[in-house]
């Protein structure tokens, strides 16, 4: 079983201090390439976290019988077949679901943030814990997501939730919010350098949010000393 | 033997016995899901079908009149693609066909144009592009109705200068500033008319015979 301790480890790291998206920059290729808008960026994120939980379990599970010199090789071959199977399954009984994540399961194999935590985390930890941090990972790199296709969304097209429609019928085509009313729409910010200025602009946020909660915690620290030393 | 040599043996064998299991499961995955998964394509690919050529239009079992059309330079392709000839009491009554407008401002745009047996198009769908998002990509009926208008519209005698949008004096809308994937698309469809037109009496036979 997993302790509370492990798991607000886990969720520290996936959600903030080594998030795939801003931190590890890991997975970058579908990161930029689908955060055009909301909706594909939430759909990416959400194929995404569940194939991570499930191929770090996986690996976790396979963990002792592989040698660690082939590590690597048996790591990818259970991913590829993973996802092929995930992408199978979902084509045949959950087709409406498919129609809207299945292209973007292929793409999931070219995020080597699957590898990268198969190999750093799953490989040496109990299978739950590391399907916990797949999920969480995967978790953190949506957020990322999200906030970027929403930047880029209302930047370029004055809009939240296009396409909405598309995923989830007709029906939701109401849930499309206009931000900017009679906007023009601006190029850049959904083609991709749009995804490389918006992604440095939530790292350098990340950052800066960061170095102002290290600085905080400093001061406190120096203000405590004092005190103490008054006293 | 050579402790080295028995270790690669045993790394060698246990990547083996990996990528046989790896192998024997999505292999009995796929024959699992094979049959569900042919079924919901034919649907989708007979529901694409059917928003250019009105079922209406037919009585056949369309799917099952497929033909392949080897490459030809009207309809922009470059590799054999299909058609299918869809009929009514036996009678021909139009067919539909893949064809490609190269000149897109992004790589080749994919179209699947019906065209009724006199030679009318019922419907012009895209199915692929890579035309700029928000700008290019309106060609796209989830995103406007653009793609309508060529419903309806024939070819007559010298009839080129009507096909074209009206920033060339034609009668297709465009929009400004992003002229040139309606400009592929129109001349695709006209020439995909041309075809039509070109090879009417072999792709209107009832009897597979493929145009040469």
């Amino acid at each position: 079983m997993i302790t509370k301790e492990t798991f607000t480890q886990l969720a520290e790291n996936g959600l903030w201090k080594q998030n795939p998206g801003v931190v590890q920059l890991l997975g970058l290729c579908p990161l930029l390439a689908i955060s055009n808008n909301v909706v594909n960026a939430l759909s990416l994120g959400l194929a995404t976290i569940f194939v991570m939980a499930m191929s770090s379990l996986a690996v976790s599970s396979a963990r002792n019988f592989v040698p660690h010199e082939i590590r690597i090789p048996v790591f990818i071959l259970i991913i590829a077949a993973l996802v092929t199977i995930i992408d199978l399954v979902f084509n045949a009984f959950a087709h409406p679901l498919y129609l809207v994540l299945g292209i973007f399961i292929p793409l999931i194999t070219t995020n080597c943030i699957v590898l990268a935590r198969a190999d750093a985390y799953a490989s040496k930890n109990h299978p739950l814990h590391s399907a916990i941090d797949g999920l969480l990972m995967g978790l953190g790199l949506t957020l990322v997501l999200v906030m970027l296709g929403a930047i880029r969304e209302i930047a370029g097209q004055g809009t939240l939730l296009s396409g909405i429609d598309l995923a989830l019928g007709p029906a939701a085509k109401s849930w499309i919010i206009t931000v900017l009313p009679d906007y023009k729409g601006f190029l850049l910010a959904i083609l991709p350098p749009g995804a490389f200025i918006g992604l440095g602009l939530l790292i350098a946020g990340r950052n800066w949010l960061d170095m102002r909660a290290k600085r905080r915690a400093h001061l406190q620290a120096r203000q405590a000393a004092a005190q103490a030393s008054t006293a | 033997m050579n402790p080295i040599l028995r270790n690669a043996f045993r790394t060698s064998a246990i990547l083996f016995v990996f990528a046989i299991i790896g192998t024997a499961m999505m292999a009995y995955t796929f024959r699992q899901t094979r049959p569900v998964i042919e079924k919901s394509e034919q649907a989708e690919k007979l529901a694409l079908i059917n928003q250019v050529l009105p079922k209406s239009l037919y009585d056949n079992d369309l799917l099952a009149a497929h033909r392949e059309l080897p490459a030809d330079d009207l309809l922009g392709t470059r590799k054999p693609t299909s058609m299918w000839l869809a009929t009514k009491s036996g009678q021909p009554a139009g067919i539909v066909l893949e064809a490609i407008a190269p000149e897109g401002y992004s790589g080749d745009i994919g179209l699947l144009v019906g065209i009724s047996a006199d030679g009318v198009i019922t419907g012009v769908r895209v199915t692929r592009h890579k035309e700029t998002p928000g700008l290019g990509d309106y060609i796209e009926l989830a995103k406007s109705p653009w793609v309508l208008q060529f419903n309806g519209k024939r070819m007559e005698e010298n009839d080129k200068p009507r096909w074209r949008v009206k920033k060339d004096g034609g009668e297709f809308d465009a929009r400004a500033g992003a002229t040139v994937t309606p400009r592929a698309i129109v001349k695709a469809v006209r020439q995909a008319l041309e075809y039509f037109d070109k090879h009417r009496d072999e792709l209107l036979r009832t009897t597979p015979v493929t145009p040469s």
